[in-house]
């Protein structure tokens, strides 16, 4: 198994987090936030991969064909569920700001300090 | 009994579905009012139910009927021992006084609501009693977003959209942090389910990927219950949101992140990380010192209320982190006693703040100044909180102390009672000043610092515009009174139950147990019983000389705040004074509201833990 797609999880949380520590725009902040889960995305397929082996499905195919693990596919699934609630709550707080502060830049909606 | 055991979970979704699926339909707010109350008071009675069928014999039920067969779980189980029974059970006490607290607190409440509440209770629930490891992130991410809605309640208002904000994203990270920390122990041993993981687990050795899913997963949960560098959002959140929210949020959410600790190092990992078990608890009491200490500051510099009970919540579960650190069954008995204690105690606190708001629709201590007079009896439960926080005997909070010093000193910690004690000493004194100006309309003479009077201008002229604020102030709160002092005085009623010391030891000592967890869990054996508490918990005299100091401590400190425009000016007291406050401006300037400045701290503690986990434990 090669190690490629963890470093690709890795990179993809690294790049994901500076963006959510830099951004000046909510939207391109929860964008950043979905960049960060996809780091979670690939570290449970690549978890789960076997090279040669068959998608999960026993249908068609002999019992003793070699497939990949069916049980971190369900819990991707599961993950991207719940992250696009979390995005979707996440843009809504946004629009909301919009309304309220009328901007979207986290420094100028920073009003909760000390 | 099957079906009771799932039920505590089930049966507030049920009900929440069908209020929101409702809501458009159907305005009858006291129907909702009722049914919420009456689900959650059920979800309290069968988790009791459960607290004391387990006390004999942890129970396992398995959904589906999936059974483990040889020792491979494929199915998910819920766990139920006395600690996860005993919390759920809490959970649902301390919703039955918040959704009773919403019962009359505010005007717009709708069904949606009762609903989000409800699924916020079964999140709760279900994250306590789970046994299963990615059954805890989903649970953990349910009561995340349940409770971010939650905050973001009142969303006209600008410092909840913000609140509420930063409270999404830290702990979007810290699902995240979780789930890979899930996914890496899923890689090494194939299994989700608790018991099978430490089984697995044991049998290698410490190695990379354990330290780092083992990191990932602490932060994670650390993150949800506010430890230090973890801990900024919580204040945000707190300062925006309902009171009937707080009272949850305070009282069992931040405990509930520590339980998650406890639980997948007890069950999961301490088989592997057992040989280094005084590294892990010189770094976890080490943590949990710093957030005792940094909490009880902040607790100290507030004058936003609700802001000030929130810090006052991180420097406790700073405390709870060094009683689980300590890692003996003594450290987490006392543990869960104080939490029961302080949860209930914080609880009358944040009812008596909401009824401030209620009644003069302001939040500010400079601005409530004297404003109280009018509400004797709160200011009475207020003080009397104050104290018991500050661990007035008999209160919970005392027997909870006592025990953890008994722990730690067991352990050889006993430098941890000073600090432990100082910050009881803050907290108490930020608590009585609050009181005494508030209610008493004492120090009428100083004025807000820079920060906290732009922060307070904002807040204040937001206030202004608010409808509804206008409207509340016509009411007469008085019915809230109500579970502000019965919640005190079960606060009170922790440290007086006969038995309850000892019951917790038990339950703490079968927590530690994981050789019989696994045994129950993947074998379907009968649980030995916890040992039996050789001995009953006794008072020293040194427990009421720490709480003599703390109250006392606590009451001159406020005295000190309150009159200390009276005492003589010297040039010495003054650049200590000029000290005190630069450094104190400093601290509050890192808690800025900015959610990239939380994220990047959030980054930094990770990379801490993780550097001095992996150096201590390989």
């Amino acid at each position: 198994m090669s190690f490629l797609p963890y470093a690709v999880a890795a990179w993809l949380l690294l790049i994901g987090l500076y963006g959510v520590v830099t951004s000046r725009h909510l939207v391109h902040l929860i964008v950043c936030l979905t960049v960060v889960q996809s780091s979670s995305y690939v570290l449970l397929l690549a978890i789960g991969y076997r090279t040669g082996a068959e998608a999960p499905i026993y249908k068609d195919i002999p019992p003793e064909t070699p497939v990949v693990d069916p049980v971190v596919q369900a819990l991707t699934l599961t993950d991207v569920v719940v992250e696009a609630t979390v995005a979707a709550l996440l843009l809504a707080l946004a629009v909301q700001a919009q309304k309220r502060f009328g901007t979207v830049d986290p420094d100028e909606i920073a009003t909760l300090k000390g | 009994m099957a079906v009771l055991t799932a039920l505590p979970v089930g049966l507030p979704l049920l009900v929440a579905a069908a209020l929101a699926a409702t809501a458009t339909l159907v305005r009858l707010r006291r129907v909702a009012d009722v049914l919420a109350i009456a689900t959650a008071l059920a979800v309290t009675v069968i988790c009791v139910v459960l607290l004391v069928r387990s006390t004999e014999e942890t129970m396992v039920y398995w959904f589906g009927g999936w059974q483990p067969r040889d020792g491979i779980a494929l199915g998910i189980s819920f766990t139920i021992d006395p600690v996860s029974a005993g919390l759920a059970a809490f959970a649902g006490l301390l919703m039955s006084a918040a959704l009773i607290v919403s019962w009359r607190h505010f005007g717009s409440v709708g069904q949606v609501f009762h609903a989000l509440m409800l699924v916020f209770l079964a999140a709760l629930v279900g994250f306590a009693l789970s046994g299963d490891l990615f059954n805890m992130f989903v649970f953990f991410e349910l009561m995340s977003i349940s409770a971010i809605v939650l905050t973001g309640y009142e969303i006209d208002e600008r410092p909840a959209i913000n609140g509420s904000l930063n409270f999404a994203i830290t702990n979007t990270i810290g699902g995240f942090l979780v789930l890979s920390g899930v996914a890496l122990i899923y890689g090494r041993t194939g299994a989700l389910n608790l018991a099978q993981i430490g089984e697995t687990l044991a049998q290698g050795t410490p190695d990379g990927l354990v330290i780092v899913a083992f990191t990932l997963m602490v932060a994670g949960f650390f993150v949800k219950s506010a430890v230090v560098p973890f801990h900024f959002w919580l204040a945000d959140a707190y300062a925006v949101a309902p009171t009937s929210v707080c009272i949850l949020f305070a009282g069992v959410m931040s405990e509930l992140g520590l339980y998650a600790v406890a639980r997948i190092y007890w069950t999961a990992f301490s088989g592997v990380l057992g040989p280094h078990e005084v590294e892990l608890q010189v770094i976890l009491v080490g943590v949990g010192i710093v957030t005792a200490l940094l909490g009880a500051v902040m607790c100290f510099l507030q004058h936003q209320l609700k802001r000030l009970l929130a810090f006052a919540n991180v420097s406790f579960v700073g405390l709870f982190l060094i009683g689980i650190g300590l890692l003996t069954s003594e450290g987490l008995a006392g543990t869960a006693v104080y939490v029961l204690g302080d949860g209930l105690v914080k609880a009358s606190l944040f009812v008596c703040v909401g009824i401030l708001q209620h009644q003069h629709g302001r939040l500010d201590e400079m601005s409530l100044r004297g404003l109280g007079r009018d509400l004797p009896f709160t200011g009475l439960v207020f003080v009397v909180g104050g104290l018991a926080l500050a661990s007035l005997p008999p209160f919970g909070t005392f027997l909870g102390k006592s025990m953890l010093k008994e722990a730690a000193l067991e352990q050889g910690y006993a430098w941890v009672l000073v600090l432990a004690t100082l910050a009881s000493i803050l907290i108490g004194g930020a608590v009585l000043r609050v009181a005494g100006r508030v209610f008493l309309g004492w120090d009428p003479e100083t004025t807000p610092d820079r920060l906290s009077e732009q922060a307070d201008q904002d807040t204040e002229a937001e206030m202004e515009n608010e409808p509804e604020m206008e409207k509340a102030r016509n009411r007469t709160p008085k019915f809230l009174f109500v579970p502000a002092l019965g919640l005190l005085l079960m606060g009170l009623a922790v440290g007086l139950v006969p038995g309850l010391a000892e019951a917790a030891q038990e339950a703490a000592a079968r927590f530690l147990d994981h050789h019989s967890y696994i045994a129950t869990v993947l074998y379907d054996l009968p649980t030995e019983g916890g040992q039996p508490a050789g001995t009953t918990h006794t008072y020293t005299t040194s427990d009421f000389l720490y709480a003599v100091v703390s109250t006392g401590g606590a009451i001159a400190l406020a005295l000190l705040t309150l009159f200390s425009h009276r005492l003589p000016q010297r040039t010495k007291r003054r650049s200590l004074a000029a000290v005190w406050e630069a450094g104190s401006y400093r601290l509050r300037a890192l808690h800025s509201g900015h959610p990239g400045d939380y994220v990047a701290w959030l980054t930094l503690g990770v990379a801490v833990l993780g550097v001095l986990l992996a150096l201590t434990l390989r």
